[in-house]
């Protein structure tokens, strides 16, 4: 075992016959934002959940601050912050209120409570809602507050089960700037998500995730230079003039794959394959060249059939 | 920190959501007992007083049934408690996914959330207890006897019923056991009348009903009559169903949310 404050080695996770979590190995350092990539069903959640010590492994190896969970849960606990996928608020209570109970839970006093409590309501920009109701505040204010909530208690390591889920893209990009300013602050985080902005934007290092198994590992950077190519050529062709082109595009990029609406040439100089494109005659109703994401990466890798 | 500190903790945040929300429950918990007295105890009472005489009773019918009422009220309070609460914390709300975040466990919260029930109960059975009393029913005294047998009948209910609520998928549940059970136990527990009233066969089964044993206690109590059954039988059942139904909720909501 390291000094990782996570450390899983053929970690599993079966409820009943279902594999949800099929044997995986990582390890979270201190100070890195962590991502779990991966379609609905990857095992992402419950790889989440045993991290957090409410779920107790099937099988394998799991280190959380260095300690076991099936032994050491509420130790564990004590430590976490946990920002689960829905907000789980106590919608009665005002938002002051809920960070109380919350702080009380963790045996903290009313005091050190009541000071975080300045802390996070200015980090989260709520305070001027300090004294309202939960229920009436808009998607965004209550994530903020659940994040608020997760670090009452100063977590060392911070657990965000999908963050942005739902969120309009103005709260979308502050909760982003949030995260960004506590890992700044040294908070390791680990998050999951299917969205590739917000792993590009928010991870050092990710694990791309299908049917409960660990596809690749590495910084965003890396899996893009890894599986996909610096830039993409999407070209669009008139109405059923697809398929006659399509084949001579062959050869004109490292990778080029046909969609049933568009073709993508993987390669790394988009403007250089235009114009070999351009050169063989081939005439696209429309081109777009643009840099390659981890979106790419993750549907080379995940494939693209739908998954519900 | 300690089990029973944490428990705490759970009962603290239980109180501060109550004072934003009692307002939702007074009416059941506070008005529906007393208008039952004044319907049945004062209204029929008067028929079954000056009718053709009451037989089987040799008291006034709002004495005999003022403190079976508070056994039922508690019943009641603690089976309310117990139920869409409890469904909102696993289910609706998932308030209890979010405590469970913390160093709180499956046995804290259980443990805490029957010791908020067990206030809301002191609450409840105080002021029915005062009510009562009012209503001539009783002496000051004797109608404080009558709060812990209310108190443990109340509890006991409200044990077992987290653990069944704790397996629901639905509040279909819900409704079939109030429905089903809580309300054939209100009207045939001898709240309303003597079980000597029912044919002889049912009896039997009456008996073995936890209502009948709190309604026994809170009326031998606070009237200082016989107990239509030994006070150790009843003190034992209802202690039992509290006990065991404490350690079969925290087993059952374990197994619901800790997965």
């Amino acid at each position: 075992m390291t000094d990782a404050l996570v450390d899983a080695r053929n970690l599993r996770k079966e409820f009943g016959e279902l594999v949800a979590v099929d044997g995986i190995d990582f390890e979270v350092r201190a100070g890195e934002a962590f991502g779990f990539l991966g379609p609905n069903g990857a095992g992402k959640s419950s790889t989440m959940k045993m991290i957090g010590s409410v779920s107790p492994r099937t099988d394998g190896d799991l280190r959380v601050l260095g300690k076991d969970p099936n032994e050491h849960g509420q130790e564990i606990r004590a430590q976490l912050g946990v920002i689960p996928q829905e907000d789980n608020l106590d919608l009665e209570l005002t938002v002051y209120e809920n960070l109380l109970i919350y702080g009380r839970y963790f045996g903290m006093s009313r005091k050190v409570i009541n000071e975080r409590i300045d802390e996070l309501l200015t980090f989260t920009q709520l305070d001027e809602r300090r004294h309202s109701r939960v229920e009436p505040l808009s998607g965004g204010m209550k994530r903020r507050l659940t994040i608020a909530r997760g670090l009452i208690n100063t977590p060392k390591l911070l657990l965000l089960d999908e963050p942005t889920t739902g969120l309009d893209p103005q709260a979308r990009h502050l909760l982003w700037d949030r995260l960004y300013r506590l890992k700044q602050e040294g908070v390791t985080l680990i998050i999951t998500t299917h969205y590739m902005d917000e792993a590009e934007q928010l991870c050092d290092r990710l694990v791309i995730m299908d049917k409960g198994r660990i596809v690749t590992e590495g910084s965003p950077r890396d899996l893009i230079e890894q599986h996909s190519r610096r830039e993409v050529l999407e070209m669009r062709f008139a109405v059923g003039t697809q398929e006659e082109y399509a084949g001579r595009l062959e050869g004109l990029a490292p990778r080029v794959e046909i969609l049933p609406d568009r073709v993508l040439l993987y390669t790394d100089d988009a403007d250089a394959t235009a114009d070999a494109v351009a050169a063989q005659g081939i005439v696209p109703e429309s081109t777009v060249s643009r840099r390659s994401t981890l979106e790419d990466v993750f549907l080379r890798l995940t494939g693209r059939t739908l998954v519900e | 920190m300690t089990m029973l500190a944490l428990s705490g903790r759970v009962v603290e945040a239980s109180a501060r959501v109550y004072r934003r929300t009692w307002r939702g429950s007074v009416i059941s918990t506070f008005f529906n007992p007393i208008l039952y007295l004044l319907a049945m105890g004062v209204g029929l009472g008067q028929l079954v007083d000056d009718g053709t005489g009451s037989t089987t009773l040799a008291i006034p019918y709002l004495t005999f049934l003022a403190p079976g009422l508070l056994a039922a009220t508690a019943m009641m309070t603690g089976a309310g408690d117990a139920s869409w609460p409890v469904m909102a914390g696993i289910k609706w709300r998932k308030t209890y996914d979010a405590i469970l975040a913390t160093p709180v466990g499956v046995p804290e919260l259980v443990v805490g959330h029957l010791s908020w029930v067990g206030i809301r109960l002191l609450f409840v059975t105080v002021v029915y207890s005062g009510v009562m009393t009012a209503f001539g029913a009783t002496t000051i005294a004797q109608g404080a006897l009558a709060i812990p047998p209310a108190l443990l009948t109340g509890l006991g209910f409200a044990a077992i019923i987290t653990a069944y609520t704790a397996r629901l998928k639905d509040e279909q549940g819900l409704a079939a056991l109030f429905r089903f059970a809580i309300m054939p136990l209100f009207l045939f527990s001898g709240t309303f009348f003597p079980l000597s009233q029912l044919p002889g066969w049912i009896q039997p089964a009456a008996y073995a009903t936890p209502l009948f044993h709190g309604v026994s206690l809170c009326r031998g109590l606070a009237l200082g009559t016989d107990f239509a059954v030994h006070p150790m039988y009843s003190i034992t059942y209802l202690l039992a169903m509290l006990i065991l139904g404490t350690l079969l909720a925290i087993r059952l909501m374990g197994r619901r949310l800790i997965t």
